[in-house]
C-alpha cells in the first residue's frame, strides 16, 4: 500500500506542473502590460517602465522562469497586482466558496446518481428504467448556465425560496450560507448525478451478469444483499472515474455558476484575474486548483484501492 | 439404485429462452430422480441444453426464460415456491459448484467475507462462529491451514485452490445435494483428478447426492451411479454410465462413446458423428438426432417416447442392442 | 456476462442485421438524425427565412414579447429574438462542427501513436494528464485575452481542451487491439507500422470513434455556449445560443423569451446529439446492443 501511494504521488507531479508552465507561458506571452494596465490610460512611458522593472517583466523570459519556479517551490506566490494584498491570504475565501459548492454538489451527485443508476439497473427495460434513462439523458444535455437561469426563475423569483444570488460565508450563519448555495448546488449537481446516473446504470448491468452473482444468489443470499453488497461493490469501480472527473470538474471553478449567482469563488476570480493581468494571482490560483486536483486523484486512487485489491497488488 | 424417497424429483422439465424475440425451447420433458447419496450424471456436447437444467433446478435460469414442469425437492414442490422462499433452497438446500470457480467467485471480497456471508444468513451463526466454521471447511477441501485464505481474494489464489474454495463455499450450508457443472472444465489436466477426488471423498464422507454435469462419459463413468445423455434438450439415454459405455442404445450414445479416443489407438479407429448439432429453434421434428443419425428412417419423423430397452431407457425407434465392438 | 455463457450454452449466432439498418430501426435515432438536420437546415437557410437582422439594436421595441412581428420576441437592445435564434445556430453549430474535426483528427493521430509505441505513449498521458488538470478557463480566458473574443479563439480553445479526452478513448482501444494476434501476425510478417496503424488498427476504431464524435459534438455545442454565456466565446460580431443567453439573467422575472427560446434551441441540439450518440453505441457494439 505504501509503495502503492509513493507511485501514485510520483505520477502526480506532471498534473502540477503541466498546468503551471502552460499559464506561465500563456501569461507572458499574451499581449498587453500588466504594468501599463495597473498604472491605466494616464500613465507615462517612464512610469510603466519603472513598474516593470520592479515587477520583474523587463528581464528575459528564461531568467523569468527561473524566478518563478523558485517562488512557486517556496510558496512565495506574491502579492496581487490588484487587491494590493498577499496571494496567500487572498486565495483561501475564493477557495472556500468553490470548496463548499463543489462538495454539495459532488454529494448530491454521487448520492442520487448511484441510487437511481442501481435502481434503474434493477428494472432493466421496466417502466421506471425506461424513465430514469430519458430523464438522464436530459439531464446530461442541460447546460448547467440555462438549468441556473430556469432554478432562479422557479424557487428565488416565483417562490421565493432562496436568494437570487450573493454569498453568505458558513460564518455568518450555517443556514443563510446553505441558502446561498443551494441553487449552485442544485444547478450543477443535476448534470453531474445524471451522469453518475448513467455510469452507474451500464456498470450495474454489467455486474448483474457476472457468474459470482449467481453465484451470490446460487448460496441463497437474499436479493437485497446480492445487489447492495456484491454488485454494487464492484459495479461502483468504474463510477469512482465518473466522479473523480466531475469532482475536478467542479473544483476547476463552475465559472458561469459564480457568474450567475454572484458568488466569490476561484473561477470568477481566475477569469477576473487573467483580465486584469494580475498574474500573481492566476498563478497562485492554477496552483491552488492543481494542488486540489491533485490531492482529488490521491484521494480516488485510495478510494480505488479500497474497492478493488487487486488495485493494491499494484 | 435405493428405495429411499428421492432426494430430487424432476417431471416434465421444459426451459425455453427468448431469443430474437421469440421463445426457443433448449430442454423438453426432462425427467429425473435422485436418492439421498446418490450421483447421477447429465452427459451431453456443449448446448445440448445441461447447464440449462442445471440453472432450472436452483431456480436461477437466465432473464427471460420460462421454466416449466415439476422439480421437488425432498418431497417439496420448488416451482410453486415464492421468489423469496425459493432462493432460500440455495445454500441450504442444494449447492452449486460451478465451472469457471475464477469468474464465479467474487473479485472484490475476500473468500472469507463470501463464505460467512452464507453461513451466518443460511444458519444464523455469529460473525465469529461463522469464521470459525469457514476455516474449518477450507481445511476440510485439503487447503493448507497455514495460509490465512479468509483474507484472500480470488486472484490471489491459484485455480485448483479457486475450485476447493467453491467446493467448500457449495458443501458450507449443509446442502443434501450438490450440482456440480463441470467442475474441472476449466482446470489444468493434473488439477482436474485432484479436483475429482476431492469431490469423490467429499460425496463419501457426508453422503451428498451430487447431480454431475458433465461431457464426458468415461471421467462420469467412475464414480456416477446412473447416467443421463441429453442430446439437443431432449434426454435420449439414461441408465448406469457404464452401461452406456459398453453397451449403448442410442445411436447419439453410441457416437459419443465411438468419438473416444483411446490410448494407443490409431488416429484413424476414431468416429466422430457426421454433421453438426442443430442450432437452436431449429430442432427437427421427431427425433432430433435423425439428421445425424445412421439408422434413420419414415418413423423417426414421430418423436419417440421413452422406452426400456435392457436395463436403460432409450428415446429411440431403432436402438442398438449389442456390445460396443 | 450470464448473456455470453447464455449463447455458450445456446450455440446460436446473433440475428446479422446490420448497424445501419439497426441503427434506422432505432426509433430514438431516427428522431434525433431529424431533429439535427432540421436545426442544420434552419441554420443553413437563417438568411432566408427572416429578414431581421440579428444584430441590429431597435431600442424602440425593447423586450416586446412574441408577437408576429417578432416570433420569439425582442431582447433588451430590441433585436429580434427569431433571428438571433437561427442565426446563433449558424455559429454554434459551425463551432460544434469544426471543434469535432480538429480535436478528434489531432486525437486520432496523437492516440494510434501512443497506443502504439511505449515509450511515447509515457510521456503523452502524462501531459494529457497535466492538461486535464489545467482549468479550461484559464485557456479560454488566455486565448480570448490572445486572440481577441471571436470565433476562432473559441474553436482554437475549445478543440485543445476536447482532445484529451478522444485521445484516452483511441488510446485504450489501440492497447487492446494491438495486442490481437492478428496484430502480433502482421508485425511479425513485417508489415510495417504506419500500415498496420492505417490500414489494421484505424478501420478498428472507426465504431468507437463515430460514437465519440457525437458527444464530442455535443459537448463542443456546450462548451461555446458556456464560453459565450460568460463573454469569452464568439465576440460582439457574431451570435450565439450562448451569447444570445448572456444578458437573460437580468431580464428572468419579465421576460421569459429571452431565456426560453435561444435555451430550448440549445437544449434540443445537445439533447439530440445525446441520443444519436447513444444509439451509435447501441447499433455498433453489439455486446451493448444486446442488453
Amino acid at each position: 500500500m505504501l509503495r502503492f501511494l509513493g507511485q501514485r504521488l510520483l505520477l502526480m507531479i506532471p498534473t502540477v506542473v503541466v498546468p503551471l508552465v502552460l499559464v506561465f507561458l500563456l501569461l507572458r506571452l499574451a499581449p498587453g502590460d500588466p504594468a501599463a494596465q495597473i498604472l491605466g490610460d494616464q500613465a507615462s512611458p517612464s512610469e510603466i517602465a519603472a513598474l516593470r522593472s520592479e515587477m520583474g517583466l523587463d528581464l528575459p523570459l528564461p531568467v523569468q522562469f527561473v524566478l518563478w519556479a523558485k517562488n512557486i517551490v517556496t510558496l512565495k506566490l506574491g502579492t496581487s497586482f490588484f487587491f494590493k494584498q498577499p496571494v496567500i491570504d487572498l486565495l483561501p475565501q475564493y477557495a472556500l466558496v468553490t470548496l463548499q459548492i463543489a462538495l454539495a454538489a459532488l454529494f448530491l451527485a454521487v448520492a442520487l446518481g448511484s441510487i437511481l443508476g442501481v435502481v434503474a439497473a434493477i428494472n432493466k427495460d421496466g417502466v421506471l428504467d425506461r424513465g430514469l434513462v430519458g430523464v438522464a439523458v436530459l439531464g446530461i444535455s442541460l447546460p448547467e448556465f440555462w438549468l441556473a437561469l430556469l432554478l432562479i426563475f422557479l424557487f428565488a423569483v416565483t417562490l421565493r425560496w432562496f436568494p437570487v444570488s450573493g454569498y453568505v460565508p458558513p460564518a455568518d450563519g450555517l443556514l443563510a450560507s446553505a441558502a446561498t448555495i443551494a441553487l449552485p448546488a442544485l444547478a450543477l449537481g443535476i448534470r453531474q448525478s445524471a451522469l453518475i446516473t448513467r455510469m452507474m446504470r451500464s456498470s450495474m448491468l454489467d455486474v448483474l451478469g457476472e457468474p459470482y452473482i449467481v453465484t451470490a444468489r446460487a448460496q441463497g443470499l437474499p436479493e437485497a444483499m446480492v445487489i447492495g453488497r456484491y454488485a454494487v461493490r464492484t459495479a461502483a469501480i468504474p463510477v469512482v472515474t465518473v466522479a473523480g472527473l466531475s469532482a475536478s470538474y467542479l473544483l476547476s471553478g463552475a465559472v458561469s455558476i459564480e457568474l450567475i449567482f454572484s458568488l466569490p469563488g476561484l473561477g470568477k476570480l481566475l477569469i477576473d484575474a487573467v483580465a486584469r493581468r494580475d498574474y500573481p494571482v492566476v498563478e497562485g490560483a492554477v496552483l491552488l486548483i492543481a494542488l486540489m486536483l491533485a490531492a482529488l486523484n490521491l484521494i480516488i486512487d485510495v478510494v480505488y484501492a479500497l474497492l478493488d485489491p487487486r488495485v493494491r497488488m499494484g | 439404485m435405493t428405495d429411499q424417497a428421492p432426494i430430487l424429483e424432476v417431471r416434465d422439465l421444459s426451459v425455453s429462452l427468448p431469443i430474437s424475440g421469440r421463445m426457443v425451447p433448449v430442454v423438453t420433458d426432462l425427467s429425473m430422480s435422485i436418492s439421498p447419496g446418490e450421483a447421477v450424471a447429465l452427459v451431453g456436447e456443449s448446448g445440448c441444453g445441461k447447464s440449462m437444467t442445471a440453472r432450472a433446478i436452483i431456480g436461477l435460469p437466465p432473464p427471460g426464460a420460462v421454466v416449466s414442469g415439476s422439480i421437488r425437492l425432498e418431497g417439496r414442490e420448488l416451482t410453486t415456491l415464492s421468489p423469496r422462499e425459493r432462493r432460500r433452497v440455495g445454500g441450504r438446500g442444494i449447492g452449486f459448484i460451478f465451472q469457471e470457480p475464477m469468474t464465479s467467485l467474487h473479485p472484490t471480497l475476500s473468500i472469507g467475507q463470501q463464505m460467512t456471508d452464507a453461513l451466518r444468513y443460511n444458519l444464523n451463526l455469529p460473525t465469529r462462529v461463522a469464521r470459525d466454521r469457514a476455516r474449518e471447511l477450507l481445511a476440510r477441501v485439503g487447503l493448507p491451514k497455514e495460509r490465512d485464505l479468509l483474507n484472500a481474494y480470488v486472484h490471489e489464489l491459484s485455480g485448483g485452490m479457486r475450485q476447493r474454495v467453491m467446493i467448500a463455499m457449495a458443501i458450507s450450508c449443509n446442502p443434501k445435494l450438490v450440482i456440480a457443472d463441470e467442475p474441472t472444465t476449466a482446470l489444468d489436466v493434473t488439477i482436474q483428478a485432484q479436483v475429482l477426488e476431492l469431490l469423490i471423498a467429499m460425496r463419501a464422507e457426508i453422503g451428498l447426492a451430487m447431480l454431475y454435469i458433465s461431457h464426458d462419459l468415461e471421467v462420469v463413468a467412475e464414480f456416477c451411479d446412473r447416467a443421463i445423455v441429453m442430446y439437443a434438450g431432449d434426454q435420449v439415454e439414461a441408465g448406469t454410465p457404464v452401461e452406456c459405455l459398453k453397451m449403448p442404445h442410442h445411436p447419439y450414445t453410441r457416437g459419443l462413446v465411438d468419438a473416444i479416443p483411446h490410448a494407443g489407438e490409431a488416429r484413424a479407429r476414431l468416429s466422430p458423428i457426421p454433421g453438426q448439432v442443430p442450432s437452436l429453434g431449429s430442432w427437427p421434428r421427431g427425433c432430433r438426432f435423425q439428421p445425424r443419425c445412421p439408422r434413420q428412417d419414415d418413423r423417426c419423423a414421430t418423436r419417440p417416447e421413452l422406452a426400456t430397452v435392457v436395463r436403460s431407457e432409450v428415446r429411440c425407434w431403432h436402438p442398438l442392442v449389442g456390445e460396443v465392438s | 456476462m450470464t448473456m455470453a455463457a447464455t449463447d455458450a450454452m445456446l450455440d446460436t449466432p446473433p440475428t446479422p442485421a446490420g448497424p445501419w439498418r439497426r441503427l434506422l430501426r432505432n426509433r430514438t435515432a431516427v428522431f434525433a438524425i431529424s431533429v439535427l438536420a432540421a436545426l442544420a437546415v434552419l441554420a443553413l437557410a437563417a438568411p432566408y427565412l427572416t429578414n431581421a437582422q440579428p444584430l441590429r439594436i431597435s431600442p424602440g421595441i425593447r423586450l416586446k414579447p412574441p408577437r408576429p412581428q417578432n416570433w420569439f420576441g425582442t431582447d433588451h437592445l430590441g433585436r429580434d429574438m427569431f433571428a438571433l435564434v437561427l442565426f446563433g445556430g449558424r455559429t454554434s453549430l459551425l463551432v460544434g462542427l469544426l471543434v469535432t474535426l480538429i480535436s478528434m483528427s489531432v486525437a486520432i493521430t496523437l492516440g494510434l501513436v501512443a497506443g502504439f509505441y511505449r515509450r511515447v505513449d509515457m510521456v503523452l498521458m502524462r501531459l494529457v494528464d497535466g492538461l486535464m488538470a489545467f482549468p479550461s478557463i484559464v485557456l479560454a480566458t488566455a486565448a480570448a485575452g490572445y486572440l481577441g473574443p471571436s470565433v476562432t479563439t473559441v474553436i482554437v480553445a475549445l478543440s485543445i481542451v476536447l482532445i484529451a479526452p478522444v485521445l484516452r478513448v483511441v488510446r485504450g482501444q489501440i492497447l487492446v487491439l494491438r495486442e490481437l494476434p492478428m496484430i502480433e501476425a502482421a508485425r511479425a510478417v513485417g508489415v510495417p507500422d504506419r500500415r498496420i496503424l492505417a490500414r489494421y488498427l484505424l478501420p478498428a476504431i472507426m465504431s468507437p470513434l463515430l460514437v465519440q464524435a457525437s458527444f464530442i459534438f455535443s459537448a463542443a455545442v456546450l462548451g461555446e455556449a458556456a464560453l459565450s454565456f460568460v463573454g469569452l466565446g464568439v465576440g460582439a460580431r457574431d451570435v450565439s445560443w450562448g451569447s444570445a443567453l448572456a444578458e437573460a439573467r437580468n431580464y428572468i422575472q419579465n421576460a421569459w423569451w429571452i431565456v426560453v427560446f435561444p435555451g430550448a434551441a440549445l437544449v434540443l441540439t445537445i439533447l439530440s446529439l445525446n441520443l444519436l450518440g447513444d444509439a451509435l453505441r447501441d447499433s455498433l457494439d453489439p455486446r451493448l446492443a444486446r442488453r
